[in-house]
């Protein structure tokens, strides 16, 4: 059988230093201040307190640890490359290793809100740099020259004047030697070779043969294996469970009852699938019970609720609404969505008397390692955590409930267990995108002037269903933005580009139709607005204008915009996550039915640190947007889920995805990340191009069930 | 339980399991061979794709009392480099995003192109409609699939 390997310091170093010697450079991950790089003696590494490491072995491999977690998003890619670019290394000579949970030596071990980029970005140049110019020095020291004659090209130390020229690992051991610069010149972005190339992903041969190795792949010896009965509903609890058939079911070791679940325990996955299904637990009512009917009643409530929380409020709403020329009033809704990753949750445990190991796919491995330790009352030292690959995650691995899950069971049955749940167990487990309900209301002058603009969103378990500070807050004399949440026993989370996954679909839905009742270009009236902004601000503006400005008209001229014959073009663009993404969807009447052909993105996230991986997230991003407005719907009937795997849930599929064509303006400003900003404004684009096409307006998701209200089969392929 | 002798990528290989566990568990349990993928057990996503005589079949639904003496072929046994044409034209293109659905992915495509170097664009839909990618890596999956069609057509 095949086991992971671990990968710890030691196994790396040797790894590193197989051939002797060599340079290895450590560096506090969380800091980009020079004075915080050292040069590490391999033999007193545990001793000293280093984040991570850049390592160049005589042989010339060049290894560098990326610590954050890998769930598609591309970072093991992008993060070596960061450095190789400051390091002037030859990319094909650069081994990229996943490192382990290690908060000493790294900082923000964490993939989600599209951060690890922009948060690594100037200490990963900074180690680079640092490398390079200590292998300048140790060259120039030897060669008794100045450093300043000294340059560096794809890999090799040359001084021009005698012509000579060595490979960094022929002077790494000396580069050790090098007292560590304080401060290091990093290059001029025009000079950059390896950053804003498509390179291709690291592990993409192991990909592709199948060697990659997820949580759920991951085995040892005596392992054994668990699945988990939870209860259906939320918001009842295990009254008794009667486990005896199961207990006797071929291939079980046990059944344990824990918190409200019932774990059946036993040696292969089959055999306590079968099991499992042997459980007969009955359950009482332990909180709200409530189906998607009661929500959409209690929607209407809300919106009417006075016990709002005001989120933010400039000039004065009621004056403006009362002296409107024309007051437009919309409202949008949109349901549940499980995150259904590929790889179903999953984690290994095995707690020991001496501490615990845990291995699996999380995206805060840190907050996982803490909430086990406070669960098993032990200090987090005692617990080490071995990242896997992620099979996606889309927010559902910031949760650390199936870590803690494993953890109990191991701890229980003094074994190591790996759990792992079906996909049924995924979509019917909870933390959900919310279900929100949002109002928007503007008021316009006698010449079409937005001069009033109010938005309220009430949502379930969805803290801020709003996004205050975002457009067109700044641009509009007198605003309120207030919000009003529901507590249910239904369990929500962070889903790819929380809130703005769904508020941005219903804002930029709303602002096309404003624009068509002011009698102006959708593209226009959001420019004219961002003008007002620019020359009149209205409280803080958290969007930089120009950024929104240049995207949106890039989108535009790559569009065509207004300028196609027989196309219904629509307009969004939405800024999040740091990140500004405008987009246009075409859409083509075929045998008397909408089509969505083809989206245009443009995108201002910085500079593009892979052109290849950043083409993937954005048109990902556009095909996740889509698929959920059209297909996403999760509903409730007393408490539990009504879909629970893919006959009846629905994910976009292969042939329903337009053309889509990727635009990044690319402007050297530091990059500002690219996991979700690509999402939100999809729905919208989509949306209005509907509406082009058709003359109806959709304001619920799923689209695909809006076909009673719209008298329009929505479908993206007709 | 019963012992069943198994042909998979080349090897005799023997598993004792129960006459019901699909194909997909005996390969992951008993065989040691994770490249296959469970993402439904429902046979709607495709993940846990392998050839059966050289036809694509969702291994989460096959028990293992219905493959017989019929070879099955995973990820791992598509070529001995992990070089066959379809998993080049998945590098070249750099299609993956998380991978996990790659295997069956590149599995569907290798059976298509098999029965068919050079497919049209209808078969190619209908054959890889069957696999869901999360990520929405679809487009690069097309362009991988016609590039590996026409490596194969060479």
């Amino acid at each position: 059988m095949e086991t992971i390997t671990k990968t710890n310091r030691r196994d790396f170093l040797k790894l590193g230093l197989a051939t002797g010697g060599g340079l290895i450079l450590g560096f506090h991950w969380n800091t980009s201040s020079a004075s915080s790089f050292e040069v590490v003696n391999p033999d007193l590494l545990d001793t000293i307190n280093f984040n991570s490491y850049l390592s160049i072995s005589s042989d010339d491999v060049i290894t560098i640890f990326s610590p954050n977690p890998e769930l598609g998003q591309n970072i093991k890619t992008s993060f070596p490359m960061i450095v190789a670019e400051e390091l002037d290394a030859d990319w094909t000579k650069v081994k990229v290793v996943q490192a382990v949970l290690d908060t000493k030596k790294y900082e923000r071990q964490l993939t989600g809100g599209s951060g690890a980029i922009p948060h690594s970005w100037e200490r990963l140049r900074k180690a680079g740099a640092t490398a390079r110019q200590m292998l300048m020095e140790a060259a120039a020291k030897k060669w008794n020259v100045s450093s300043a004659s000294i340059t560096t090209d794809t890999g090799f130390v040359i001084h021009a004047e005698s012509g000579k020229k060595v490979t960094y690992g022929s002077l790494a051991t000396e580069a050790a030697t090098i007292p560590v610069p304080a401060e290091v010149k990093l290059k001029d972005k025009k000079d950059f070779k390896i950053i804003g190339q498509p390179i291709r992903n690291v592990d993409n041969q192991d990909m592709i043969t199948g060697k990659s190795l997820y949580g759920i792949d991951f085995y040892r010896e005596g392992m054994l294996i668990a699945m988990i009965q939870r209860p259906k509903s939320f918001g009842m609890k295990i009254k008794s469970v009667d486990a005896s058939a199961a207990k006797s079911s071929a291939g079980i070791i046990d059944v344990v009852t824990f918190k409200n679940n019932v774990a059946v325990v036993g040696k292969s996955t089959w055999q306590v699938n079968k099991a499992r299904k042997l459980l007969k637990i009955e359950y009482e009512v332990d909180g709200k019970i409530e189906s998607t009917e009661d929500h959409d009643k209690l929607f209407k409530e809300l919106l009417e609720s006075k016990e709002t929380t005001v989120r933010r409020k400039d000039g004065d709403v009621d004056a403006a609404f009362a002296g409107a020329a024309k007051v437009i009033y919309r409202e949008y809704q949109c349901p549940f969505l499980p995150h259904n990753p590929m790889e179903p949750m999953n984690f290994f445990a095995h707690v020991r008397p001496d501490g615990v190991e845990l291995v699996g796919p999380s995206q805060t491995p840190d907050m996982a390692r803490n909430e086990v330790a406070k669960l098993l009352s032990i200090s987090p030292d005692k617990i080490t955590l071995e990242l896997t690959r992620l099979g996606g995650g889309f927010g559902r691995r910031l949760k650390a409930d199936y870590v803690l899950e494993a953890a109990e069971l191991s701890s229980i049955m003094k074994a190591p267990v790996k759990v792992i749940w079906t996909r049924e167990d995924d979509m019917g487990g909870g933390s959900y995108r919310p279900a929100v309900r949002y109002r928007f209301q503007a008021a316009l002058d006698v010449n079409g002037n937005l001069i009033g603009y109010k938005l309220r969103g009430v949502g379930i378990n969805s803290g801020n269903s709003t996004r205050e500070d975002n457009f067109p807050a700044g641009a509009v004399d007198n605003l309120l933005i207030d919000s009003v949440e529901h507590k249910s026993a239904i369990t929500t989370g962070a889903w790819r580009a929380p809130i703005t996954n769904f508020l941005a679909f219903a804002e930029q839905s709303f602002l096309d139709e404003v624009a068509t009742e002011a009698k102006q270009d959708p593209i226009q009236f959001r420019l004219n607005l961002l003008e007002k902004a620019k020359k009149a601000p209205v409280g803080a503006i958290k969007y930089d204008i120009d950024r929104t400005k240049v995207v949106i008209e890039l989108a535009a001229e790559k569009s065509g915009w207004g300028k196609k014959k027989n196309v219904a073009q629509g307009f969004s663009v939405y800024f999040s996550h740091r990140s500004y993404v405008a987009q246009v969807a075409e859409v083509e009447m075929v045998k008397g039915k909408p089509v969505v052909k083809k989206i245009f993105a443009a995108a201002d996230c910085g500079v593009v640190v892979n052109l290849s991986g950043a083409n993937q997230q954005v048109r990902g991003g556009i095909v996740d947007g889509m698929g959920h407005a059209f297909f996403g719907n999760l509903t409730f009937k007393d408490g539990a889920a009504e879909q629970v795997n893919f006959n009846n849930y629905k994910l976009i599929r292969y042939n329903e995805v337009p053309e889509i064509d990727v635009h990044f303006v690319n402007n050297g400003i530091d990059p500002t990340g690219l996991g979700e900003p690509a999402l939100p404004p999809t729905g919208g684009a989509i949306a209005n191009a509907l509406y082009s096409a058709t003359g109806k307006r959709l304001y619920n998701q799923p689209f695909s069930k809006q076909e009673a209200l719209t008298g329009v089969n929505l479908n993206p392929k007709g | 339980m019963p012992t069943y002798q198994l042909k998979i990528n080349g090897k005799n290989l023997q598993a004792e399991v129960d006459s019901d566990t699909p194909l997909l568990w005996v390969l992951r349990d008993n065989l040691g061979l994770v490249g296959t993928k469970y993402g439904c057990g429902i046979a709607q996503c495709g993940a846990c794709t392998v050839h059966l005589n050289g036809v694509a079949v969702r291994s989460c639904s096959l028990p293992i009392s219905a493959v017989g003496s019929k070879a099955v072929t995973t990820i791992e046994g598509l070529s001995e480099k992990g070089d066959h044409p379809v998993q080049q034209a998945w590098n070249e293109v750099d299609v993956a995003q998380c991978g996990y659905c790659q295997a069956g992915q590149i599995m569907t495509a290798a059976a298509l192109l098999g029965k068919k170097s050079k497919p049209t664009d209808q078969e190619i839909e209908t054959a890889m409609n069957g696999n869901i990618c999360r990520c929405g890596t679809y487009h690069r999956i097309h362009e991988a699939v016609v590039l590996a069609s026409t490596k194969i057509s060479k």
